[in-house]
């Protein structure tokens, strides 16, 4: 699947999770940069999932500390 | 211990620039410093001077009303299960000095295997040293490499730590949530083992899993189900088995995972199945191999314990009753509760933070009553918690004495 439309999709996604209005690119880190706690991820995870209909389990999650990271791991799950 | 906790790291940087690995917990030290520093009783440091019953102990010179301590069947100072446990010190000694596979199993080990079995229906029971290695043990080995952990967020420390030593792929969902649970089941790729994770009771806001509807949808999608009936056993269930029996589908269920430190009165954990290749765990399943087995004593009262159990119909609908009149007390007195309606024998009541939750927690101290403070990272929504867990030997006076005592503490701590 094409990195930037996947890219604009997550990018709506996170938008009502960024509650203080953080500019985001793909070096900006969830725990650190946007100060997201275990049920935030949860929550943000859980639409990611419902919106590609994939599985990001707690394993790969364990391997993605920024946006970038992100968008590269959906776009490999999507295949 | 509590001057030990609070001081800082020192030295800050070892030789060679070597970062203090007790540099992470610095932020937790400094939570504790300042709450001790409110002139607040430790929280985490109280000690039981003497247990008088199930139901009180003296703390701190005083006597204590306990109501927080998960003993639900008060089975801690039953006559028969103490006299099974001193004979059996007097037969087969202090401890067994080894693991369950080499020397550790004597005959009561056996035994309370063979009460587990009676006690669910069950063909096979597996007991461990403790109720945090059953789920350690046997999640960790059921489910490897390729496998998919599919798991309630709220799930316990040791379930989380079973999937962590393991090397399945684990898939959190929402709190009792059966369409995100399908959701994730569904999405899993075809030929890959499946186990989902759910409790009865979950402990910390006293509430239960609809087992029934959350187990038909694992079955339908080929998943394997293992549920921790720790906060159930002995109390919920027209057996006591729990509340996948009560909800009438224990037969689904391929594990059930339970402890001998709650209902039962002592220390232990087990899994109990009808899986037909089950026995093979205890070869395979390293917290039950590489450890040394329950002393004498602990399995002769456990065995004692899960048998008066099979027969405590009475018991378990007077904890029923302290269940509803405190439960309906404290939400007439004005307190947030974790449920609306009592669930279970575990009721929660939620503080508006970990300050006036440590004062409450006092105040309750001072006026004779224990409870369970439930701080974050252990809550769900990083709440604070006063938990309470009634005892079946808790008299309907106490129950009323515990609502005066709430009234009164959380007027002066400001809650109600």
């Amino acid at each position: 699947m094409d990195r930037e439309a996947t890219k604009a999709r997550i990018d709506a996604l996170i938008e009502p999770f960024n509650k203080k209005g953080i500019a985001i690119d793909d070096s900006t880190r969830f725990t650190d940069d946007l100060e997201f706690d275990s049920l935030t991820v949860m929550d943000f995870v859980a639409a990611i999932e419902d919106e590609f209909d994939i599985i990001i389990s707690m394993n790969q999650q364990a391997e993605i500390e920024n946006y970038g990271q992100l968008v590269d791991a959906v776009v490999k799950l999507k295949g | 211990m509590t001057e030990a906790v609070s001081q800082p790291d020192q030295p800050e940087t070892l030789s060679g620039g070597t970062k203090d690995l007790f540099a992470k917990f610095d932020p937790l030290i400094e939570m504790r410093a300042n709450l001790l520093a409110s002139g607040v009783e430790d929280p985490f440091g109280l000690v039981m001077e003497k247990v008088l019953s199930p139901t009180t102990a003296i703390c701190n010179g005083r006597e204590t009303i306990l109501l927080g301590t998960y003993n639900y069947m008060g089975m801690t100072f039953d006559p028969d299960v103490i006299a099974a446990g001193k004979q059996a010190l007097d037969d087969f000694g202090s401890g067994t000095t080894g693991s369950r596979v080499l020397n550790g199993t004597y005959a009561g080990h056996k035994a309370v295997e063979e009460a587990l079995k009676d006690f669910y229906a069950m063909d096979h029971a597996m007991v461990f040293s403790t109720g945090y290695q059953a789920n350690l043990g046997i999640i960790s080995t059921i489910a490897g490499k390729g496998d998919y952990i599919v798991l309630d967020i709220d799930s316990h420390a040791s379930i989380w730590d079973g999937c962590k030593m393991g090397d399945a792929e684990v898939v959190p969902f929402k709190h009792n949530d059966i369409e995100a649970m399908e959701k994730r089941l569904r999405r899993i790729p075809e030929g890959a083992g499946k186990l989902v994770v759910l409790e009865g009771v979950y402990s910390m806001m006293g509430d239960i899993a609809p087992l029934k509807e959350m187990i038909a949808v694992a079955k339908k999608h080929g998943a394997m189900v293992l549920v921790d009936e720790a906060h159930s056993m002995g109390f919920i269930g027209p057996n006591g088995r729990g509340v996948a029996e009560d909800q009438g589908c224990l037969e689904d269920v391929d594990f059930v995972i339970g402890t001998f430190s709650k209902s039962v009165g002592t220390v232990g954990g087990f899994c109990v199945s009808n899986h037909p290749k089950f026995e093979i765990m205890r070869l395979v399943c390293r917290p039950y191999v590489f450890t040394a087995s329950l002393p004498p004593s602990v399995v002769a009262t456990a065995a004692t314990s899960v048998r008066k159990l099979m027969h405590a119909a009475d018991k378990r609908a007077h904890l029923w009753e302290n269940s509803r009149v405190l439960h309906a007390g404290l939400k007439g007195a004005g307190f947030q509760l974790g449920t609306e309606t009592p669930q279970s024998a575990i009721i929660s009541v939620i503080m508006p933070d970990l300050e006036r939750g440590a004062a409450m927690w006092e105040a309750l101290l001072h006026e004779g009553l224990y409870v369970n403070l439930a701080r974050p990272p252990a809550t769900p929504a990083n709440m604070t918690l006063l938990r309470c867990s009634l005892c079946a030997e808790h008299t309907a006076s106490q129950v009323q004495e515990i609502i005066g005592m709430f009234e009164r503490a959380g007027a002066r701590a400001g809650i109600v």
